[in-house]
């Protein structure tokens, strides 16, 4: 009899998981489909025909929207900014991980502390001053303003993150290097750069993603010429209703790279999310 | 020190810069060259935008992080019996990866009012449409010369009808495509002794000209359906429904009543619900919300389950506990303080959301889909107050601090161990 049940539980719980499944792909699936539509298709009938009439399938919106130098400038913006950001970000952060970690200076749990406690600071606080502040000496609308924002932004994290990795490695290795004449630099390159690879993975991909597809900020600090992709989209979303075959490849493409990124290094991008539960 | 000099120069001057910098601004004037007082917070709760925004913000903090813990736990202990639980975990987290910007024009196109288009209005409308029938006849209405004529949203005989009789009810003007699939060529009604019989069809033939007024053609259908009523000083003594060729009968006791074609004939179809209208707005987007961040609480809780001993598990089941039992009173105790870390970041990250709402609400309906994030945006760029904006950008650091507080003390807590 509890056997019987068991089955039937196991069946519902299998449906159960599969209709939650199909909720949480068809979205995505939708997309992928209208922007594999043409203009006129997408206005005559919903999406899910595709799949009756599978010749409705062109190529043609991405080709448009790849000869669109303003997409495609936005696009290469979004890998300017990116990546900067990311490699800095790391860098600044693994210097300072370091030090909260391993260095003896006065206060240093104190401002650790402080460090930390900036975690949560919402980026909007930032954005009227720091708007004006880059407005004053000449960054605003520029992609070096943007980049120091999310550099500035994602630092918290960082060293939260790097440091309490650092803070993991053994003793004797560190004292080992230093008998042998190291200095706190080669220390740092040689020793705790390597053995922090695992965290710095994490930390690069959790802040690359949150560039890549940041908006707000971009929004705020850059101008035509400037502009990622996120941005140049956003504009085309006010005018919603005729312009899906610009609209759905475009937020396709978009997020083509951070798919990759996402299935490549899944377990490093978990480790990230769990560290930054806080965020 | 040197090693701390970019980090604390950057962290000073873009992220504690700004907060003390937001904290003047917030008591001066729009211009910055007067002294406000309190008038910009006063009018976080007293201008009308703001206050919306306000409200809006306290029902996405009440439910957002609680609807998605709650999937995400769900998701977590449902797939440890299923044997490709990760391939499951991997399609509800992937919305992690992308931006918020793709999911509103996910979401956007999820959401779109034509049930032709909106994937969730075709879903909706198919499963209203099965259970309630739309009527089949919309716009449909008396032609030239038309015994008909209009009555309560639906159309009446101009005389009475007696038993023996044949009555013509014809109408015009049902779209070809719109005509039930049933319906077949119209029949012109045999008379019957002791009741009434007769034809409602459609009484048009392509074609100017073509086809005789008040009688069934070859090519004219019969209305499939159509609901009748037999009237009697203004009460119903009898109804029918026509046949596929637009036939019907009538008992006898409608003898002296007038016909009516009841209004429930002519309802437009059913067309769906209007997702991004300024009722269900919000809820709308914060379901886009959950299904983005349902995966992160889900990988959280499941990281938490597996440092749950099976042991305690297996012994609650022993002792002849459901299913049921040992989650309520096992595993959710247990999971306590991943549930709460998982809600309070989500609770965090709610405060700040801004682009699902700023993508997906409809300009028509922004103003109710308000947050203050965006409000927070618009009165700072787009309408000149960076007071009232600074004020709000306060407000939200003060929600935050006690979350603040809770890291520090709790990094403190493990430093000392």
């Amino acid at each position: 009899m509890s056997w019987v049940l068991e089955k039937i539980n196991g069946g519902l719980v299998r449906v159960f998981l599969i209709v939650v499944a199909l909720f949480w792909l068809v979205p995505t699936i939708g997309l992928l489909a209208s922007s594999l539509r043409s203009p006129d298709d997408m206005s005559a009938s919903g999406w899910w025909h595709v799949f009756s009439k599978p010749s409705q399938l062109t190529f043609e919106s991405y080709q448009k929207l790849l000869e669109n130098s303003d997409i495609t400038g936005s696009l290469w913006n979004t890998v300017l900014i990116t990546v900067p950001a990311t490699v800095l970000v790391v860098i600044i952060g693994a210097l300072a991980g370091y030090a909260f970690a391993w260095m003896e200076f006065p206060g240093r749990d104190w401002w650790f502390l402080t460090v930390v406690s900036l975690l949560v600071v919402p980026v909007q606080v930032a954005l009227i001053p720091i708007a004006e502040l880059f407005g004053k000496i000449g960054l605003f609308g520029t992609i070096f303003g943007v980049i120091l924002f999310h550099v500035g932004f994602g630092l918290p994290f960082a060293v939260f993150l790097l440091r309490n990795f650092f803070a993991e490695i053994p003793r004797e290795l560190l004292e080992a290097a230093r008998l042998d004449g190291a200095g706190e630099l080669r220390l740092f390159t040689r020793v705790v750069m390597p053995l922090g690879g695992p965290a710095i993975a994490s930390l690069g991909i959790f802040q690359f993603l949150w560039v890549w597809n940041d908006m707000l900020v971009a929004l705020v600090f850059t101008k035509s010429g400037t502009q990622p992709i996120t941005v140049a989209l956003q504009t085309q979303v006010r005018q919603f209703g005729n312009n899906v075959d610009v609209l759905a490849p475009g937020a396709f493409i978009s997020m083509v790279i951070p798919l990759a990124v996402f299935f490549a290094f899944q377990r490093q991008f978990v480790t990230g999310v769990m560290a930054g539960a806080v965020k | 020190m040197l090693f701390l000099l970019p980090a604390l120069v950057l962290l000073g001057a873009l992220v504690v810069y700004p907060i003390g910098y937001s904290l003047i601004r917030s008591f001066y004037n729009a211009n910055g060259d007067g002294f406000a007082g309190v008038d910009n917070y006063k009018a976080i709760f007293t201008d009308d935008g703001i206050r919306t925004a306000l409200k809006n913000n306290v029902i996405w903090v009440v439910f957002a992080p609680t609807v998605a813990t709650a999937l995400g736990l769900v998701f977590a202990v449902l797939t440890e019996r299923v044997r490709w639980g990760t391939a499951f975990k991997l399609v509800v987290f992937m919305p992690m990866a992308i931006s918020m910007l793709a999911a509103g024009i996910i979401f956007r196109l999820v959401y779109d009012q034509d049930p032709d288009k909106g994937v969730a209005n075709a879903v909706w409308v198919g499963v209203h449409d099965t259970f309630a029938r739309s009527s089949a006849f919309p716009n449909a209405h008396p032609g030239r010369e038309s015994p008909l004529t209009a009555d309560q949203g639906g159309f009446i005989t101009r005389t009475t009808v007696h038993t023996g009789e044949t009555v013509a009810l014809p109408l015009v003007g049902v779209a070809p495509d719109q005509m039930p699939g049933g319906a077949r060529k119209a029949v012109a009604a045999r008379s019957e002794n002791g009741r009434i019989t007769g034809t409602t069809w459609q009484d048009f033939t392509r074609g100017k000209g073509v086809g005789r007024l008040g009688t069934p053609d070859p090519s004219e259908l019969g209305y499939d359906g159509m609901r009748i009523e037999a009237v009697k000083n203004g009460q119903v003594v009898a109804s029918t429904k026509a046949a596929a060729d637009g036939t019907f009968t009538l008992p006898a006791a409608a003898d002296g009543a007038r016909l009516r074609l009841p209004a429930s004939n002519f309802k437009q179809p059913y067309n769906g619900v209007d997702w991004l209208g300024p009722s269900l707005v919000t809820p709308a987007i914060i379901g886009s919300y959950v299904w983005m961040w349902a995966g992160f609480a889900m990988v959280l809780i499941a990281a938490g389950l597996a440092g749950v001993p099976r042991e305690l598990l297996e012994a609650a089941r022993v002792d002849g506990a459901t299913e049921w039992q040992v989650f309520r009173k096992v595993t959710v105790p247990l999971l306590a303080p991943v549930l709460a870390v998982v809600t309070v970041t989500l609770m965090i990250n709610v405060l700040k959301v801004f682009d699902l709402v700023y993508i997906i609400a409809p300009g028509s309906s922004q103003d109710d889909a308000n947050v203050l994030a965006l409000e927070l945006y618009r009165k700072g760029f787009s309408e000149g107050q960076p007071g009232i904006a600074s004020a709000i950008a306060v407000f939200l650091l003060l929600l935050v601090i006690p979350v603040m507080w809770f890291n520090v003390r709790r990094l403190r807590r493990e430093e000392r161990r």
